[in-house]
């Protein structure tokens, strides 16, 4: 332990932690921009300055080491004045289009603005004709807002994808798309840009479009993540449950129905759970690695393309959810097919990318479908809500709608790293009649970046790893190269603590705020009757109605990646 | 006892940074590590400096003994000499002889004068991105690869051979250039001031108020006067003449931080940002700044001086900041 002192006030603290660590765990406050938890610190944005006695410029707080001692002040009029003139430096390569903006309600730049008394117009905008870059159907890169923090770039380095690079100086260096990487469209750099300069393809542009259907059957579905990120948009704390609030709200917005995509995750499972039970009954299990997230899909399709075969057939939960809506739902209800719209409120950009993959088309009597229409992500939905001045949570609790609306707690779980494999070990114990407890797996929970278990039965035991972050899943698919036999069952998720940490969600996010965001997850499957997929009432009754056969099993559940 | 022999002597670090170069010795030295290293800073980039090249020109062989002597005091695995394209292509051959067996490796600099700031050179040579750390932790404590690392200039390493041979004569190596009829490299008492120096080199010219100077580098050198000359220099020693109705300072300016804005690394925002305005600022002043335009230059080169991530936004606000004061 040693001793500094901030502002005058003792403090005892470990060694090796940052200034603005001991800082804010000491409820003192120092203003930051470029800082990010979860990236190591660029002080970039020199506004975390803070003055340490006997050592003549200002230190960045972010990136200072205490030392035994040391007496910091954080407020002081030189400070002031260098923070203040630092953002207007900064506010001078951003162009503000706040109406426009993913932080419209959340921004820590303007807030720092007001807070520190900038000018922010003292300088003309700099970047104001620079472009904005479309990667693909998912994430949009509006390069005249960007302030050069590169937390973008680690971040994708991080995701061991870097197709965010520093691009050759002319007069001045620039983040740019690598010409010959491809993006796996995970939303990390929304998730971290620390000014909107990204966003998601056709944020707030382009939402209300799903409620302009007004002669089709609106359904909406909402992914698990959702109901325990979305509360944060209405200034409810972090990690609070709102699925009934979400269910009404939405109802509010104009839609004919409401289904919760836990209920797909149930049938997700059923089908991993399968394939996992004959790994159990063969000799040499060969490697099944999920198949939910579209950006661990694509990165394994670009980076890794050896494992594709390894990739699950199963579906992911809303895609098997809008297939069933279009077809069991729809013969149910006497709809056409064709007069269903289906649009998936999720934690993801990616997912933007993913219902427009042939994979996803099914075919029914003869007729090809995309299970999913529309994608909206958490922060949309959120968005829409707002401009419909529907308030969250003031909307009236609802039960999602039968016979889509009452998942196991499996399904609950799948918006967490390690739910999806904890919720097909909980199913394939089940069939096997091995199972016990729920929390069988529990030790692939949480938020490390990879998690290991073993799961045995009669002597026969399966390695299974839950990884997120794709950097997380080099690690393990360079592990697998070498030994292909170190793991029978493996999870990714790309982004960080998996779906509750997604490109969608709401802004910002951080370990602290993923941590309560999965915990409630886990909260709701502890309150749950029915914690194993296999025993949802719903979907036995859809496998005893509908999905008797191989081949619309095949057909609704099941597709084939490729090269 | 070479760091004792430093110790006494009071050698600073010849790069400019004045650092007691003894202090540098024995950070290194005292620290334990599995493997150490040194490097040899021969990448001067400075416009108009070209001391170093005068030494290597003619005692090459004195600079290599400095940093056997540092490799063997300090125990060190290995040293590079960072060498600029230019001392590569010349000095290739002949450092390779003068280094026979010892583990001294040449390390070619990639273009780009910020590529010669240490910690810089450290990304280099460790085949990163090139651009300058953040301080702490310092080089000394891990610098290469995480390891302790002893950075000093080509110059250093030539006094140090003086003052392990016992010649240290406390002399340093002045360069002289510009508007004035003797330019060249000077070996001088380190005592001596700017109008002694160019005294001595007959680069002293009348009438004193038609010139001024600027000293420390071509690119981050402070503006003198002819009334400022009585003091001796204290980081790097430098000196270009300008007769002042050959230049006008606002073009002089224009010059210079254009040069920085394509040799800064664009990582923090006071020298990225900072050094952009100044230009735009530059280009609107008609013949002389107005008060708001110097109240934003005045903001601007706080920021730079005070807040920037390293020594070279640390100092980029000099030559601006005492053209304007002393110029216009």
């Amino acid at each position: 332990m040693i001793q500094i002192t901030i502002n005058n006030k003792k403090i005892e603290t470990e060694k090796d932690k940052t200034i603005l660590e001991i800082a804010r765990e000491n409820n003192i406050y120092i203003p930051t921009l470029c800082f990010h938890s979860d990236l190591t610190a660029h002080a970039s944005c020199r506004l975390c300055l803070v003055s340490i006695k006997g050592i003549n410029n200002p230190q960045t707080a972010c990136s200072t080491i205490v030392e035994n001692g040391m007496e910091i002040e954080t407020e002081n009029p030189e400070i002031a004045k260098l923070r203040k003139t630092n953002l207007e430096l900064l506010f001078a390569q951003h162009k503000e289009e706040c109406s426009d903006c993913v932080l419209l309600y959340n921004c820590q730049f303007l807030k720092l603005a007001k807070e520190l008394n900038a000018n922010i117009s003292r300088f003309s905008d700099r970047k104001k004709d620079f472009p904005a870059i479309e990667f693909g159907p998912s994430v949009v890169f509006d390069s005249s807002k960007c302030i050069d923090c590169r937390n973008c770039v680690e971040v994708c380095q991080n995701q061991a994808v870097g197709y965010l690079e520093v691009g050759g100086k002319d007069s001045f260096y620039q983040i740019t798309p690598s010409p010959t990487k491809s993006c796996i469209y995970c939303g990390q750099c929304i998730a971290h840009c620390p000014v909107g300069a990204f966003e998601a393809k056709s944020e707030f542009e382009q939402i209300e479009e799903p409620l302009n259907n007004k002669n089709k059957i609106l359904v909406f579905q909402f992914a698990p993540s959702i109901r325990s990120s979305i509360g944060e948009e209405f200034e409810m704390p972090h990690g609070t449950i709102v699925t009934e609030q979400l269910v009404g709200a939405i109802k509010q917005l104009g839609a004919d129905y409401v289904f919760d995509v836990s209920v797909g995750a149930d049938f997700t499972t059923f089908e991993e759970a399968k394939e996992i039970v004959e790994k159990f009954k063969s000799n040499k299990p060969s490697l099944l690695m999920s198949s939910c997230c579209p950006s661990w899909v694509r990165f394994v399709e670009k980076y890794y393309p050896e494992f594709i075969p390894n990739i699950a057939t199963a579906k992911p939960p809303h895609i098997i959810l809008g297939g069933l809506i279009k077809t069991y739902w729809a013969s149910c209800e006497k709809i056409s097919p064709k007069k269903i719209f289906v649009v998936s409120v999720m934690p993801c950009v990616a997912k933007k990318y993913e219902i427009v993959r042939k994979e996803m088309l099914f075919k029914y009597n003869g007729t090809s479908y995309a299970p999913v229409d529309y994608v909206l992500t958490t922060r949309e939905l959120a968005y829409l809500l707002k401009k419909r001045g529907i308030d969250l949570a003031k909307a009236k609790p609802q039960k999602a709608d039968n016979p889509f609306g009452d998942p196991s707690g499996s399904g609950v779980i799948y918006g967490a790293s390690g739910g999806v494999m904890e919720s097909a070990i909980r199913t394939a114990l089940k069939i096997l009649g091995a199972y016990s407890a729920p929390s069988a797996v529990k030790s692939i929970r949480g938020q490390e970046g990879i998690k290991v278990s073993q799961v045995e039965i009669n002597g026969k035991i399966l390695n299974v790893a839950a990884v997120n972050g794709t950097g997380n899943a080099k690690i393990i698919l360079e592990q697998l190269r070498k030994n292909p036999g170190l793991y029978q069952c493996v999870e990714v998720m790309a982004c960080p603590g998996g779906c509750i940490g997604g490109g969608g969600q709401p802004l910002p996010n951080d370990k602290t705020i993923r941590t309560k965001r999965a915990q409630a997850l886990y909260d709701i499957d502890e309150q749950k009757k029915v914690r194993t997929a296999f025993d949802n009432p719903d979907l036995q009754k859809v496998y005893k109605e509908f999905l008797k056969n191989e081949k619309i099993i095949k057909q609704i559940c099941h597709t084939k990646y490729s090269l | 006892m070479i760091i004792e022999q430093l110790k006494q002597s009071g050698l600073l670090g010849r790069s400019g940074s004045n650092f007691p170069v003894w202090k540098k010795w024995e950070a290194v030295k005292n620290i334990s590590a599995d493997k150490k290293f040194v490097i040899c800073n021969a990448s001067e980039g400075e416009p108009e400096v070209f001391k170093d090249a005068f030494i290597l020109e003619n005692y090459l062989p004195e600079v290599i003994d400095g940093v056997k002597i540092a490799l063997q005091e300090i125990g060190a695995s290995t040293a590079y000499i960072y060498l600029n394209k230019n001392f590569y292509l010349k000095y290739k051959n002949k450092l390779l002889q003068l280094i026979e067996n010892s583990p001294i490796e040449l390390f070619e600099k990639p273009s780009g004068y910020l590529a010669g700031e240490e910690t810089a050179i450290l990304s280099t040579i460790e085949g990163r991105r090139v651009e300058p750390r953040i301080k702490p932790p310092f080089p000394t404590e891990k610098g290469l690869w995480g390891k302790p690392t002893l950075i000093n200039n080509v110059e250093t390493f030539y006094w140090v051979n003086k003052i392990a041979k016992g010649e240290y004569s406390h002399n340093r190596f002045y360069c002289i250039s510009g508007d004035t009829p003797n330019p060249g490299v000077y070996e001088l008492p380190e005592t001596f001031t700017i109008k002694q120096t160019l005294e001595r080199t007959t680069n002293y010219q009348l009438p004193a108020t038609n010139y001024f100077y600027q000293i420390g580098g071509g690119a981050v050198g402070e503006i003198l006067l002819d009334t400022e000359l009585s003091q001796p220099i204290k980081g790097l020693a430098s000196i270009i003449i300008f007769n002042k109705e050959k230049e006008n300072p606002i073009d002089l300016m224009k010059n210079w931080v254009q040069f920085l804005m394509l040799q800064n690394c664009d990582q923090c925002a006071p020298c990225r940002e900072g050094l952009y305005r100044i230009n735009e600022i530059l280009q609107q002043i008609k013949e002389k700044p107005t008060e708001e335009q110097l109240k934003t230059l005045s903001d601007i080169f706080d920021v730079l001086e005070k807040s920037s991530l390293c020594p070279f936004g640390h100092t980029a606000y000099l030559p601006f900041k005492t053209a304007i004061e002393k110029l216009t």
